[in-house]
């Protein structure tokens, strides 16, 4: 278990006040001059070596990141942006920095700005954490207050702005590009890439994106050292991480720990076990909804970080971990997800706006039993027809928990599921070509 | 994709009082020149807040107007987010989380309580007008499940007692404390906590 003193975020349960002077006393705003005084160079190089990886979903290199960034402010502004948009269904980290440590976040985005010349910074909060949204605004205020936003911000020499935005219940902002049409005031449909926003953003001008526990770690590893971000966990996957853990266990809770730590640790040690006991576990999702649940076999050894799951074909993404135990339909959990999914699709592309609510219904289907044999295999064919085929990750995160659920759990849906095909296939068409050369050929 | 409908009952005019004004020019201060079309989502909130709940199809022309943006790229915005509702919904309005993460701990029963106590069906009027409910998309608070929001606070780790009360006391008129009704304090884990106890006994 890690050291409580190693825990970068000692006010997670608000155990102590999030104003600025307990937010002090934890050693936020000390000495953040100092910090900005080494220099863009240094801090950008900082953050490479310790090797921090985006904790949004993506897990990108935020040193490599921040380097995008134009060396030199044209004629256009820089811009950071954070995303707090968090909607992944399991994922409540960022809720708590937001609420209970708000200065760490302001001051990482005081740094990070500084790092990318940006001086106005966005924090995009999803709509329905109006209140969190609320006590952040009360920090800001006593930050401008206490002269550590504003001209010459904390004493750095630094201008920075700092403007809360609220969004208004829609997942796929948290998609970065669909959260800068929202910026913009216009419908979250995510844009093409390249340009990226790094050089083309946030009114057309160069744009930082971060989540909001990216950031709000940062000055942490700054003042600490990268050496010392780098010891925890393991090669490329450092550091500490908020874990969610959600579903069937005793004492579902949001804890931080170190990377790669024990999947089972976690749930035993923190989460108070699974309901039912370990031998009652049915299945986990590892990151959120989106990425694809692990069943209890591989849970046993699988170890927290964005390798470790990928090897297992799943991934961290934001580490809000979702245990299903054996009293709950398997099926059923996964048509709920797709109904999620059918419901946020922003409705550009076409093939995950029909893709998703198809995945749901047949699901829907599955799960009451009232699916024919062939259909199993229709929709893992559905899942790779929308998957890379769409402008945005939407399409791999609806498509990738049903193509989970089918590696795992197919002989189950195969059991429940044993109508006959309503077309008899006397050829091997694809079902995808016209449905009236199918009819005449079977026919 | 949601399918999203403005309601049939439209008031003729719409615009913001004094309070609402100030605010909206606090909002559109917070964006470059030129980029005031930023302020439109803002802007639909304070509306929504001053038509108790809801916004008309006049408060997106005046939006239009006092952002100088065409009213069809409000009407685009007004209909893209859930979170703007088109019709009216009551003074009160309950939004049940029932995704996964809430699913799997009973949201169902939450489901239950609300048909039970403010109507049958979900986005229809309680018998006096004061409250609807809705099943909504992942709230964000997953490891306070079942949860459910009304208006803008959050009320967890509930069961169908839990939620008949709170929906007694709403129809009475009542706010009823937000948070956790299990007693536990924020997100962290409810017996048997292992970090950062020296904070906690401290």
């Amino acid at each position: 278990m890690l050291k409580d003193q190693d825990r970068i975020f000692q006010n997670l349960y608000n155990d102590k006040g999030s104003d600025v002077s307990s937010s002090q006393e934890r050693g936020d705003w000390v000495n953040t001059k100092e910090i900005t005084d080494k220099g863009r160079d240094w801090i950008i190089n900082e953050i490479k070596e310790s090797q921090l990886r985006g904790r949004g979903g993506a897990g990108f290199p935020t040193g490599l990141k921040w380097s995008f960034a134009p060396k030199e402010v044209g004629s256009r502004p820089h811009y950071l942006v954070i995303n707090g948009d968090e909607s992944e269904p399991g994922t409540c980290k960022d809720r708590d920095i937001l609420r209970f440590e708000p200065h760490k976040l302001i001051e990482g985005c005081l740094i990070a700005s500084y790092a990318v010349q940006a001086h106005v910074c966005y924090i995009y909060i999803r709509g329905e954490y109006f209140v969190d949204g609320q006590k952040l605004q009360s920090a800001l205020d006593e930050a401008y207050e206490k002269k550590l936003l504003g001209k010459n911000a904390a004493g750095t020499g630094w201008d920075l702005d700092i403007y809360i935005h609220y969004g208004a219940g829609a997942y796929i902002c948290g998609e970065e590009t669909a959260l800068l049409e929202s910026l913009e005031g216009k419908k979250g449909q995510p844009r093409l890439k390249p340009p990226f926003p790094a050089l083309i953003g946030l009114y057309g001008c160069p744009t930082i994106i971060n989540n909001v526990e990216t950031i709000a770690v940062v000055p942490t590893i700054l003042r600490r050292g990268a050496k010392w971000f780098a010891s925890l966990g393991r090669e490329k996957n450092t550091g500490t991480k908020i874990f969610c853990i959600s579903g069937n266990v005793n004492n579902p809770c949001n804890v931080e720990e170190e990377m790669s730590i024990p999947l089972k640790e976690l749930i035993e040690v923190h989460a108070g076990g699974v309901i039912g006991g370990w031998e009652n576990l049915q299945a986990v999702i590892p990151g959120g909804s989106s990425m694809p649940l692990i069943p209890k076999e591989r849970c046993e050894t699988l170890k927290m970080d964005f390798d470790a799951c990928v090897e297992e074909k799943s991934g961290l993404g934001t580490a809000g971990i979702v245990v299903i135990n054996k009293d709950q339909d398997i099926i059923k959990c996964m048509a709920r997800i797709a109904r999620f999914y059918k419901h946020e699709s922003c409705g550009q592309c076409t093939p995950c706006r029909e893709g998703s609510g198809w995945m749901w219904r047949m699901l829907e289907r599955m799960a009451k039993g009232d699916a024919t044999k062939d259909e199993v295999d229709m929709l893992g064919d559905v899942t790779n027809q929308i998957a890379g085929h769409t402008i945005c990750a939407f399409g791999e995160g609806s498509s990738w928990p049903v193509q989970g659920l089918l590696r795992h759990f197919k002989k189950e849906i195969e059991k429940r599921n044993n109508l006959d095909p309503i077309v008899q296939k006397k050829n091997n068409i694809p079902y995808l070509v016209d449905q009236h050369l199918l009819d005449k050929k079977n026919a | 994709m949601s399918l999203r409908r403005p309601a049939k009952d439209q008031p003729e005019s719409f615009e913001f009082n004094a309070s609402s004004l100030e605010a909206a020019n606090v909002i559109v201060a917070k964006y470059p020149e030129g980029k005031q079309q930023s302020a439109v989502m803002a802007l639909l909130y304070i509306a929504q807040k001053q038509n108790n709940n809801w916004i008309p199809l006049a408060a997106m022309k005046y939006i239009a107007k006092f952002l100088d943006m065409p009213y069809i790229k409000v009407y685009e915005v007004a209909t893209f987010y859930t979170m703007y509702n088109l019709a009216p919904v009551g003074k009160y309005f309950v939004q049940v989380c029932t995704t996964t993460p809430c699913m799997i701990r009973g949201a169902n029963q939450l489901v239950e309580a609300c048909k039970e106590k403010i109507s049958e069906n979900e986005c229809e009027l309680s018998n006096d007008k004061s409250c609807s409910w809705m099943e909504v998309e992942c709230l964000g608070a997953c490891v306070n499940a079942p949860m459910m929001q009304i208006n803008d606070d959050y009320y967890e780790d509930l069961d169908k007692q839990k939620t008949l009360d709170i929906l007694d006391k709403i129809l009475n008129g009542e706010t009823p404390k937000p948070g956790s009704y299990r007693g536990r304090v924020n997100n962290e884990p409810e017996n048997n906590r292992k970090t950062l106890m020296d904070l906690k006994n401290a």
